[in-house]
């Protein structure tokens, strides 16, 4: 699987992304300009990645501009086309605005960036970057945001149940999921979910933090190893 | 129409120049200058920029070493070669009187500034630090600045994408109208791929980049260099506006400028504006400049020469290109979305020559502008301050010993100074770039890795200004120790500092005779730690009408770490380690967090320092963390010896079981801030080999346990409990949680 992870103006944890994708888990990885069309020959079974940041300054409203790119075009017509499709933080926010998942994101209801080590538990196994996640296993993905507070109507939050498209849920240091373990306000602790055809992610935690020994953090390479299909040693 | 004023004594005054610099003027120009020229003067002259009051003594401080790619004062911040190909570029830099009027816009485009002056030298930043103090946190001005400075240095590193990595708060009264904002940039740069802030090459163009030039920070310079009257307020016109997406656009097109080999050189604007890096960036190349004005895209209609000139819009850069290869670098403008325009060429001689229209409205030598050249030195007198009597009068045996010292360790763990900052880092980004290892790895200096490289940067900024103020040589020697502990705690090697000044007003002989002590201890500690200064900046003036600030140079240090696998963490590993403190136990509780809260004891010598067991202290640790002997290192700092084994027992939930020594004070021996103290744990396998390892004094004190706090058999309760009020105290104070 080749990925291509997208740079906006103003994205900020593209770099991130494109070194764990290369560096860490080895794979072939195109960066792909938002003034470009050009998907630089990726497939429908490659993966795109929306990376964290403040696309076009976050001016107006998260992600809001972004989705009016010459790049996002092209982005939804590889996820109607079936691609896989993964947005983290400002990324999830642009597939929000964009209309690739339902919901928005809103302000953190503390109204404060928060930045911290948050845990995280999957909560299907049925998408590519869950598969291999134990469900109700706490892992420890960090979360840097201010407008990450996950927010749906209540039909929406019914088909998302219905569907099974809530992948990961705020939990504590034991995988309880509570209303204390959840850190922005999010409907539910929902963390991140994926679309009805289970080819668009979106999760406001940041993997690309802790995919690496040397930041005393792996908790998130179980991710990118479903999602590229590598057995994990549990 | 507006009409110039005729330049005399009353119109400098305004402007903040003395009589004899209006002087010093008529005899460059050999005439009386005009208004827009004045104007020009008046902010190159101002304390900002032309360190007037300092400079004699900031030459004092040890500039050469081994590592030094670029000396203090030579590029817009100093340059440090970490080996492996790679350079580190690092400064401080103060935003103190912005954050005063505006906190939130002050501190922003404070971190905006410093990480220019950074990038604009060619370098990738890789981390922010900060050193902030504030008056008492219960008065409700104190939490509407924190807030809004906090607020203001997240959301502007948060978009730029420059992790915060450390930092220090302080709360004193002394702060209560000038609080401090001190903002630190680090970055990377491969060695012979920097940029300089120069100007040469007859007939090449001048680019501005980036933002539109308004109105906002007029006469900023000259406003940070005067104290703050019961005018403050109406100074907010002089304070910018911050936009960290235009700077990250700014970041990564100066980045790519590099590569095209067409730039002569690139400066930040900062204080000052078009006038400072013209003239800066002239001076250096020994060269002069045509400018015209009108050429310069403007927020506002009809803006006047002299405002277009000393405008401190943020975001925007002079840079100087080759001639032909304009369209080169206008493609890497175009690519960013960023406007530039050429708004003048380099010209022969020194000159700056200015139009409008077509019309010249200013001509001044760029050389006599600048500091090094035509800008005024001065040496202020200084006397002995006052307060040394009382301050001398200090009877540690008139201090009565509490009988509860539970109550006391309790009430001290919950003082804004040592509580945890949780509010505070929490808003932070630290982990963008994910270079950060401290994130799970916490130590008492950041640790930094570079991507495809063994080492790594350890970065820290420090001053504790009560010791200062208490004792300007002995706290200025502290200041930079006490970061060299920090740097060797964690593993790594002391390299280099930048400093940035914090003063009252020069023109007070107190202040002065503050400064120039503290500047010499600070010398003297670099010199023994070979730490030369790279640069930083002096703010004076942070002085209302009633007081002056304590004297608070403080110190950001970088060290070198060999191998980042092998940095030293400060948290306490498993129940049974035992637990030694390096160095001294001394009756001492002068000048101690302790003794101000405890016994409303303000003023008292500096607590014990010696210069030689500091530097013996420091090998025997690195040498300690080298052969794998110790389990944790951790500095006795604010707080004392208790607070630092709180600390290293917090992160993990773990506890301690110590002994207090019989001939010791009690409260000495726990909350004492006599300096050159570490806290280590050692594994009961490696007791021998440390035991022999030793060449300095130290003593066993107990071991860790899984929980609970023991003091001399007696039962403090468990982890969890103090872990509580520690994190949650500045929250409850300011009403966020109950």
């Amino acid at each position: 699987m080749k990925f291509g992870v997208v740079i906006f103006p103003g994205s900020n944890c593209d770099q991130d992304m494109v070194h764990v994708l290369r560096n860490v888990m080895g794979c072939e990885t195109k960066e792909l300009w938002h003034k470009d069309h050009d998907l630089q020959g990726l497939t429908t079974d490659d993966c795109i990645v929306l990376p964290g940041g403040f696309s076009y300054g976050d001016y107006l409203r998260c992600g809001a501009i972004a989705r009016f790119s010459p790049i996002m075009k092209e982005v939804v017509e590889f996820a109607n086309k079936g691609g896989k499709v993964w947005g983290i933080c400002n990324g999830f926010q642009v597939l929000c605005e964009s209309g690739l998942l339902p919901g928005a994101l809103l302000r953190n209801n503390n109204r404060l960036f928060i930045c911290q080590n948050q845990y995280i538990t999957a909560t299907t196994h049925k998408s590519a970057i869950t598969e291999q996640c134990e469900i109700g296993k706490p892992l420890n993905i960090p979360i840097a945001h201010a407008e990450g507070r996950y927010y749906c109507n209540e039909e929406t939050l019914a088909s998302l149940k219905a569907n099974d498209q809530i992948l990961f849920k705020y939990c504590d240091n034991h995988g309880t999921i509570h209303a204390d373990s959840n850190p922005n306000g999010s409907l539910e602790n929902i963390a991140g979910i994926c679309n009805a055809n289970r080819n668009v992610f979106g999760m406001m935690p940041h993997p690309e933090r802790a995919a690496e020994s040397i930041l005393g953090n792996t908790d998130g390479k179980v991710l990118f190893e479903s999602l590229l299909g590598i057995l994990t040693t549990v | 129409m507006f009409q110039e004023p005729i330049v005399n004594e009353a119109i400098a005054k305004e402007l903040g120049l003395l009589p004899e610099e209006l002087d010093k003027i008529r005899t460059i120009l050999g005439r009386n200058p005009n208004y827009t020229e004045l104007s020009i003067f008046s902010v190159m002259w101002s304390e900002h920029c032309s360190y007037k009051n300092s400079i004699k003594y900031l030459k004092k401080l040890p500039r050469k070493g081994k590592h030094l790619l670029v000396e203090a004062g030579e590029e817009n911040a100093g340059l440090v070669d970490i080996g492996d190909g790679w350079a580190c570029a690092f400064k401080i830099e103060s935003h103190n009187h912005p954050s005063a009027v505006e906190p939130y816009q002050g501190a922003a485009t404070g971190v905006g500034g410093i990480h220019r002056d950074i990038f604009t030298m060619g370098a990738r930043p890789v981390a922010s630090l900060n050193s902030l103090r504030f008056g008492k946190l219960e008065d409700k001005r104190t939490q509407h600045l924190l807030k809004g400075v906090v607020k203001g240095i997240g959301d502007y590193g948060n978009c730029f994408g420059v992790p915060t990595v450390a930092g220090e708060v302080y709360f004193d009264p002394c702060y209560h109208d000038n609080p401090l904002v001190n903002a630190m940039s680090v970055g990377i740069v491969r060695v012979g791929e920097t940029l300089s802030a120069t100007s040469y090459g007859v007939g090449n163009p001048v680019y501005i980049v980036g933002s539109s030039t308004g109105k906002d920070g007029i006469h900023g310079a000259t406003f940070a260099s005067e104290e703050l009257g019961e005018d403050a307020e109406e100074k907010i016109p002089s304070v910018q506006v911050g936009d960290p997406f235009q700077e990250k656009l700014l970041l990564e097109a100066s980045l790519e400028l590099v590569k095209t080999g067409a730039i002569i050189g690139m400066q930040d604007m900062g204080a000052a504006g078009i006038t400072c890096s013209t003239s800066e960036m002239s001076a250096k190349g020994g060269h002069g400049m045509k400018i015209y004005l009108d050429k310069v895209p403007q927020r506002q209609k009809n803006m006047k020469p002299f405002e277009i000139l000393l405008s401190e819009s943020q975001e925007r850069m002079l840079v100087v290109v080759k001639k032909g290869a304009e369209k080169d670098i206008e493609k890497v403008f175009e690519k960013w979305d960023l406007h530039c325009a050429i708004i003048g060429e380099v010209t022969e001689g020194g000159m700056l020559e200015y139009f409008m229209h077509g019309t010249p409205v200013a001509s001044v030598p760029a050389e006599d502008l600048v500091l090094g050249g035509g800008a005024p030195v001065y040496d202020r007198a200084f006397s002995t301050p006052s307060y040394h009597a009382e301050r001398d009068a200090f009877d540690i045996n008139k201090i009565p010993q509490p009988q509860d010292l539970k109550e006391v360790a309790q009430k001290l763990i919950a003082h804004p100074n040592i509580a945890s900052k949780r509010f505070i880092y929490r808003q932070y980004d630290s982990m963008v770039g994910v270079n950060n290892t401290s994130t799970n790895k916490p130590s008492d200096a950041a640790i930094i890795r570079i991507k495809g490289l063994k080492k790594g940067l350890a970065v820290t900024v420090d001053c504790n200004s009560k010791y200062v103020h208490a004792d300007a040589y002995k706290g200025g020697l502290i200041a930079v120790t006490e970061a060299a502990r920090n740097i060797v705690c964690s593993g790594a090697t002391p390299v280099a500092i930048t400093n940035c000044l914090n003063f009252g007003n020069p023109y007070d002989p107190e202040v002065y005779w503050n400064f120039v002590h503290a500047l010499k201890g600070m010398g003297d500690a670099c010199e023994k730690f070979e730490t030369p200064v790279t640069g930083g900046n002096v703010s004076f003036y942070n002085q209302s009408p009633t007081r002056a600030v304590n004297p608070t140079p403080t110190i950001g240090m970088l060290g070198i770490i060999e191998d980042v696998e092998k940095s030293m963490s400060l948290n306490f590993k498993q129940a049974g380690h035992l637990i030694y403190m390096l160095g001294t136990h001394r009756n001492d509780i002068a000048s101690s967090e302790y003794l101000s809260l405890v016994h409303d004891v303000s003023l008292s010598p500096a607590p014990h320092f010696d210069l030689e067991e500091a530097h013996a202290l420091h090998s025997c640790i690195l040498a300690l963390i080298q052969d794998g002997l110790v389990e944790s290192v951790h500095d006795v700092s604010e707080g004392g010896l208790f607070v630092t084994l709180l600390e290293s027992a917090m992160t993990d939930d773990m506890g301690f079981d110590i002994h207090l020594a019989a001939d010791i004070r009690k409260d000495a021996y726990l909350f004492g801030e006599a300096q050159n103290r570490v806290v280590v744990s050692v594994s009961p396998e490696q007791r021998a080999a440390f035991e022999a390892k030793m060449n300095i004094q130290y003593s066993p004190i107990g071991q860790v346990t899984k929980g609970a706090i023991i003091i001399d058999n007696q039962d403090w309760g468990q982890i969890k409990e103090w872990k509580s009020t520690y994190d949650t105290s500045i929250e409850k104070t300011l009403g966020i949680i109950d």
